[in-house]
């Protein structure tokens, strides 16, 4: 994916949190990046201060979060970490993998003035 | 001046308790300035607060398709999105299919490129109605885009909605555009290890079409080794081959189609991992 364009929807997100509580300034920005989701964080990283210049989150601190993915394995019935979409089973070595955490990408906190 | 709460007395430590009777606005509580990480206030700035969250990034497209969605399954309309590689032969796949579907079954078609109009020129060529989206610099579709297209068609009950996404098998597979189902579109041309080296648009996707089989006897592409991959990453993803210059296996495709359209018209999400 194109992480400028995500940039783009976090500030139309700070944007309107910004009016809904008040604040007109924002110094740090903690999102959850999961593995498994579209995302490059260190692109994200690299779009972030570009998109922000100028903005109520200009020189904000961008935290990224990578929360573990997980798996349900269905031969197993065990729930395993996982880094990427064709892993096999840790437990039992099983290709039936059902993905159940680590597509995230969500705004998980502000700090704001 | 008192760097705690920054009053006029100059004592440091001029005791603040509860009864201090300085009024710092705000509520009756005492405000406590110099209570945040430093130990220490500095007049004229003031401390951060935190505020918690759980708001998705893609929220805003997620809106828009599933307003899209609701609009569309309103109609019992069966929107597909479809994704590939450019050069996989979406668009003549699509003629194809057009060709065979017009004065039967209500089609349209949304078109998405950077530039230039000459898909949605072809498709409107099979008497097709068809909304050409330039993205410009824009690598993909996203639902916001696709809403503003379907204001600009018919949209009749009962019909085929076909969303020809921008040729790119990275960017649109984490943008819902409120489609039905996601076929992505793989030729035989582009190598069988595919599915594993892009795994995101494969594993979000209900159908493989493999598609120019009549290529096959001239490349190297192995189909059981492509569909294992497919299902490495999509254990439900179903497949079809076809050759749409040709016609081979069109036939199946229009089945699936129909089955997929029934599915819509009586309101349920196609079914499309039953066999």
């Amino acid at each position: 994916m194109h992480e400028m364009s995500l940039c783009e929807s976090i500030l139309d997100i700070l944007k309107d949190q910004a009016a809904r509580d008040d604040f007109s300034r924002v110094r740090r920005v903690r999102v959850d990046i999961g593995p498994l989701s579209c995302v490059e964080p260190e692109a994200l990283r690299f779009g972030f201060d570009v998109v922000m210049k100028g903005s109520l989150a200009e020189g904000a601190d961008l935290e990224i979060c990578r929360p573990p993915a997980e798996a349900l394995c269905l031969s197993c019935l065990k729930t395993v970490p996982v880094r990427q979409r064709f892993d096999t089973c840790p437990e039992c070595g099983s290709e039936a993998l059902q993905v159940t955490s680590g597509e995230e990408l969500k705004i998980r906190e502000l700090e704001v003035v | 001046m008192c760097t705690i709460c920054g009053c006029g007395e100059p004592k440091q430590d001029h005791g603040h308790d509860q009864t201090h009777a300085h009024g710092h606005g705000g509520t009756a509580d005492h405000i406590h300035f110099g209570a945040g990480d430093a130990g220490t206030s500095v007049p004229g700035m003031s401390q951060s607060r935190l505020i918690q969250l759980e708001t998705d990034i893609l929220g805003k497209n997620n809106a828009y398709a599933d307003r899209n969605r609701a609009r569309l399954s309103g109609k019992g309309i069966l929107a597909l999105n479809l994704v590939s590689s450019p050069g996989s032969g979406k668009t003549t796949l699509l003629v194809e299919t057009l060709k065979k579907l017009m004065g039967t079954v209500p089609v349209s078609v949304v078109e998405g490129d950077q530039q230039t109009s000459s898909d949605a020129d072809r498709i409107r060529a099979t008497g097709a109605p068809a909304v050409q989206i330039n993205t410009g610099k824009g690598c993909h579709l996203d639902a916001h885009m696709v809403g503003h297209a379907l204001d600009k068609l018919a949209l009749e009950e009962g019909g085929i909605v076909f969303i020809e996404n921008v040729g790119n098998l990275v960017c649109p597979a984490g943008f819902d555009l409120g489609e039905a189902a996601r076929v992505v579109i793989l030729s035989v041309t582009e190598g069988d290890d595919k599915p594993l080296k892009y795994p995101d648009i494969f594993a979000n996707a209900d159908l493989m079409i493999l598609n120019k089989s009549d290529l096959l006897p001239h490349v190297d592409f192995d189909v059981e080794t492509a569909i294992g991959h497919a299902r490495r990453v999509n254990r439900k993803i179903q497949v079809l081959q076809m050759s749409a210059r040709t016609g081979d296996g069109l036939d199946g495709w229009l089945d699936w189609l129909d089955g997929a359209r029934t599915m819509q018209m009586a309101g349920r999400k196609p079914d499309l991992a039953a066999e």
